[in-house]
């Protein structure tokens, strides 16, 4: 289990292979890559800063992780953030679940994204033509959350 | 001394990201607090307003109203989250 919060890119296949190295019980791994979109909420966006808040985005999301070994037979699990200024077309987050069978990463993997949108303390602000904006949080996140 | 945080939006609209506080006797809670915070007028009562979404964090754990604080504890103040 393992939670990183970084400035630099991050290369999805070596991640992924550090985290099943070594462990031939794995059948399965689940991951999701998130990206910068150029355009948000009918705005051009040309670069995307994300904050944290050094200590608790950590301790929150190895929480999110805990939870989700709680409920599902997953080995390991892997969540990486970035921060800072980032460009459209640029990966912001990684995570990536492994168990012995797909429904139990699928599941686990979606739940910490879940998770982390409502849970995890970062922000996100946009530049835009019209000048910086903070991103206001979604509704539609805390309905994804609340189905677990 | 507690340590006050300020977080995203809200260190921009207050124009500082930490400060140290004495906090006077009779403000215990996260409650307290913010309405302590809110009697500084302006922007503050603006931001913290009840109905304005808020999200406080005492020592990195997310706390309610009736959350207790303590003389050395760091007070998190900031907005929804918005990552992912």
């Amino acid at each position: 289990m393992a939670v990183r919060i970084q400035e630099q890119d991050f290369d999805v296949s070596s991640e992924l292979a550090t985290l099943r190295a070594g462990d031939t019980r794995v059948g399965a791994v689940a991951t999701f890559t998130g990206l910068v979109r150029e355009v948000n909420d009918a705005a051009q966006v040309s670069t995307l800063t994300l904050e944290h808040y050094p200590g608790m985005t950590e301790k929150a999301l190895a929480q999110i992780i805990d939870d989700a070994k709680q409920r599902w037979d997953i080995y390991d699990a892997l969540v990486i953030h970035r921060v800072g200024p980032l460009k459209p077309g640029e990966q912001i987050v990684f995570v990536a679940v492994t168990s012995a069978h797909r429904g139990e990463s699928f599941a686990a993997c979606q739940f910490i994204m879940d998770y982390l949108k409502t849970r995890a303390p970062l922000w996100k602000k946009e530049q835009t033509p019209e000048g910086e904006r903070w991103v206001e949080a979604r509704a539609s996140d805390e309905d994804a959350a609340a189905r677990w | 001394m507690v340590r006050i945080v300020y977080l995203a939006r809200l260190r921009d609209a207050f124009g500082r990201s930490t400060e140290h506080v004495e906090l006077p006797g009779d403000i215990g809670t996260v409650g307290a607090l913010l309405a302590w915070l809110r009697t500084r007028g302006g922007v503050w009562s603006q931001e913290l307003a009840s109905g304005r979404a808020v999200r406080v964090a005492v020592n990195h754990d997310l706390a309610q109203a009736a959350t207790l604080i303590g003389s050395d504890d760091e007070v998190a103040l900031f907005p929804p989250v918005t990552g992912g």
